[in-house]
Formats: structure tokens, C-alpha cells, sequence
């Protein structure tokens, strides 16, 4: 990261790295404008990933790091990109650092990339890394938009673990591999909840969140 | 014959793109208020689909494949270069898209400032990059290809349109303020996902 603050740093100087701005920045994604529950942007991965909390986190950083590294050199590079073709651009950097995230997978973490090599792959596609890049990278500096990148990738990683959290307890009674129901509550009749398998259960957790999160900031009503 | 048929009523209805594999939710959620726009995406992405997941095909038969560059010279025959299938795949979707979006704004600029932002974002689209990986990893041969993505496309435009129409509907009943908008279309969508889950099974 410091590689990254020294680039970004003669631009901001005047307004220094953390100030209320580039704060705001970072934080507001995690509720405010929250990239699925707001933005409605990476919503196929949330339910894709979400059967249980473990990849649910690695997807996360997975998606905080491409953000926020495509968004700082959309941002340092975007006075060239000619604007007919600026998607390509932007597909590209974005697809150089999924394979780099990729390939870093599994030359180092062998197993961990052979159970998320789909998901790695789906990263490309998140509609959150293009989504930000086309309304927020393309027309800020370097920092913010890095920033800004990170904030959207933690505001994803909070739904996802949200999501998970839930979809493993009640689907398969447990969190992180632990088992948290007792075998006395088996014994006694409890049965899993089959459904929050099945990718139908990830679209009422988020549903019924929305519901939640707008009932009690009720600014966010009829954005959809 | 009835091979095709078949694999066309699976990519259709058992493995709709939205509803088994929940690829494309994005533009699929924030373009379904009204069934006009729906419409217009719904053609634009069958569009793309049948025309860049054959391309894509040629593309890694032709290019990427082990032993595929050996109608340059022997001597490259035995190079693998399919771990650049991600960055090529997303290049020809884009260029494509590029290409629709250009089309769009010249010949109907009501449906391109409808649509918005979600234009470009059809290159993120999950189901057309999904479309090109199950096709990878499914090895199809090309007419099974073309096939294959004509279904995807359906599947994703019928979706699309059926919850247009929900939403429109919608608009006349009670929903709870908080929940309208995108929290009722993400339970129904589980409700139609539920729905469709009744197809799998179905063989011709």
C-alpha cells in the first residue's frame, strides 16, 4: 500500500490523505451507498459464493484488492483512455489482475485456488470493479479512487459474510467449519434448513436486509 | 436434430442462466421496472451472447487450445495458451458491446438513455462471460455452441421480461415503504428461482 500512497500523495497534498472527504469516501459504501444493497452492482457472486462464511471472505478480499487496484490505475491513467474505447481498457487492467490474483493463487495456495478457481474467475465479471470504474474512477484522482475502491470492496465483503454467516448456521448448523448446533438438538428433531442451500435463500437474505436496512435509514427508500 | 431441440428447451427453461446459475442479476434487477426497457435489454443481450460466445469458441480453438497455433508452423504446436482465455473472452465481449452500444445511440437514442449506465455494464454481464466459460468447460463442438448461446440469451430475456411485468404490477399493491423496490424484486426473483427450480429434471 505504500507503493500506492506515494504515487497518490503530491495530488492530495493539499487536503491530506485522511481528511473528512477522503474518509467519506471510504466509509460510505459500507452503508450509505452500499454496492449491492444500494448501487445494486455484484450481486451475481453474492449469491454464488455465499453457501458458507470461509469463501465468502476470500472472495471478499479478492474483490476489495481488484477494485482497488484497477480503480488507482484507471484513475492515474484516465486523462488517456479515449472514451469509445475505455471499456476495453478497463476490461483488460481488470483481467491482467484476476489472472495475476489467479495465477499468485496458485502458485502459493495451491488449495485454496483449487476451490475458488470459478469464483477467482467470476471477479472479472463483478459488475462493483466496471460499476466504479465507469462512475467514480474515471473522473477523480488517483487516491480517492483507490479509496474508494477498498470502501466498495469492504461494503461487499460485510453483505457476503452477512449473508454466509446466515446461509451456514441454518443450512448446515455451523460457522467457519465449526459446528454450533449440538447433537442433543439433532437428536431431539432439529433438521438443517435444505433451502438456504439453494441460491433461492441468498436472494431473501438480501431481500429482507434491504427491508431492514431501509426501515431504519429511511433516506434510502425509493432509490432502488 | 432433437439433440439441438434439446439442448436449446435445457439453456431455455432447466438451466436458465438467471434461475439455476444466477449469472447477470445486476442489469437484470436494475432494468426490470418497466417491460419496455426489460425488452430492450433482453434483445441486446441475446444479441451479444449469439454473437460473441461462437466467437469466442473460434477464438479458443483457433488460438489458445494445446497444439491449436500448429496451423501457423509445426513448431508451435505444442504451446498452451489457455490461460489467456480470460483476458481474450472479456476483449471480444467488449469490442462487441462497444460495437451494440455505438448502433444503439445512432439508430434509437430513447432506448440508449434508458438504459443507461447498464449498456456498458452488458460486458460485465455475468451470463455472457458464463456463457463462453460453460462452453469452455463443457467442450462443445461449434453448432452446439451457436445452440447453447441462443438458449442462454432466451432464458435471459424471458426472465427478464416476466419480472418486468411482475414489478409493473406491483406498482398498484401495498408493499411496505422499505421494502419497495429492489427488497421485493430480490424475493421475488427467490420465488421465481424456487419456481424454475420445478424444471430441472426435464429431458426431451
Amino acid at each position: 500500500m505504500s507503493v500506492e500512497t506515494t504515487i497518490a500523495a503530491p495530488e492530495v497534498k493539499k487536503e491530506g490523505l485522511f481528511s473528512k472527504k477522503n474518509r467519506k469516501v471510504l466509509t460510505d459504501p459500507l452503508d450509505d451507498i452500499n454496492p449491492i444493497t444500494v448501487q445494486i452492482l455484484g450481486v451475481c457472486s453474492a449469491l454464488a459464493v455465499t453457501t458458507q462464511v470461509k469463501p465468502a471472505i476470500i472472495m471478499a478480499l479478492g474483490v476489495t484488492v481488484v477494485t482497488a487496484f484497477s480503480s488507482l490505475i484507471i484513475a492515474l491513467i484516465r486523462d488517456a483512455i479515449p472514451g469509445r474505447i475505455r471499456m476495453i481498457v478497463q476490461l483488460v487492467i481488470v483481467a491482467l489482475l484476476v489472472t495475476l490474483v489467479d495465477q499468485l493463487l496458485k502458485a502459493y495456495m495451491f488449495d485454496v485456488s483449487k476451490k475458488l478457481s470459478v469464483f477467482v474467475g467470476l471477479i472479472i465479471t463483478n459488475c462493483i470493479v466496471m460499476g466504479r470504474l465507469e462512475a467514480f474512477a474515471m473522473a477523480q484522482k488517483p487516491w480517492p479512487a483507490f479509496l474508494d475502491g477498498i470502501g466498495n470492496g469492504l461494503g461487499y465483503g460485510l453483505i457476503l459474510v452477512i449473508v454466509g454467516a446466515v446461509r451456514e448456521f441454518f443450512g448446515s448448523g455451523s460457522l467457519l467449519g465449526f459446528k454450533l448446533i449440538p447433537q442433543w438438538m439433532y437428536d431431539m428433531g432439529y433438521v438443517n434448513n435444505g433451502l438456504m442451500m439453494l441460491p433461492p435463500a441468498a436472494l431473501f437474505i438480501i431481500g429482507l436486509f434491504i427491508w431492514w436496512q431501509r426501515s431504519r435509514n429511511p433516506k434510502l427508500v425509493n432509490v432502488s | 436434430m432433437e439433440h439441438y431441440a434439446s439442448m436449446l428447451i435445457k439453456a431455455i427453461f432447466v438451466e436458465n442462466v438467471i434461475f439455476a446459475f444466477f449469472l447477470g442479476m445486476c442489469s437484470y434487477l436494475a432494468v426490470s421496472k418497466k417491460v419496455k426497457t426489460a425488452f430492450g435489454l433482453g434483445v441486446a443481450v441475446i444479441f451479444v451472447m449469439v454473437l460473441t460466445t461462437p466467437l469466442n469458441y473460434l477464438i479458443l480453438g483457433y488460438m489458445l487450445k494445446e497444439g491449436a497455433l500448429g496451423w501457423i508452423h509445426p513448431s508451435l504446436a505444442t504451446v498452451d495458451l489457455t490461460f489467456l482465455a480470460f483476458i481474450l473472452f472479456i476483449s471480444t465481449i467488449a469490442g462487441a458491446v462497444q460495437l451494440v452500444e455505438m448502433v444503439v445511440e445512432k439508430y434509437t437514442p430513447a432506448l440508449y438513455s434508458a438504459l443507461g449506465i447498464f449498456l456498458p455494464l452488458i460486458t460485465v454481464n455475468c451470463s455472457i462471460l458464463g456463457a463462453s466459460l460453460f462452453m469452455q468447460e463443457r467442450e462443445y463442438n461449434f453448432s452446439e455452441t451457436a445452440v447453447f448461446s441462443i438458449g442462454s440469451g432466451i432464458g435471459f430475456f424471458i426472465a427478464i421480461v416476466l419480472l418486468a411485468a411482475i414489478r409493473e404490477r406491483l406498482r398498484y399493491s401495498k408493499i411496505p415503504e422499505p421494502l419497495q423496490g429492489l427488497g421485493i424484486a430480490m424475493i421475488i426473483t427467490g420465488l421465481m428461482g424456487m419456481a424454475f427450480l420445478s424444471f430441472s429434471g426435464i429431458k426431451l
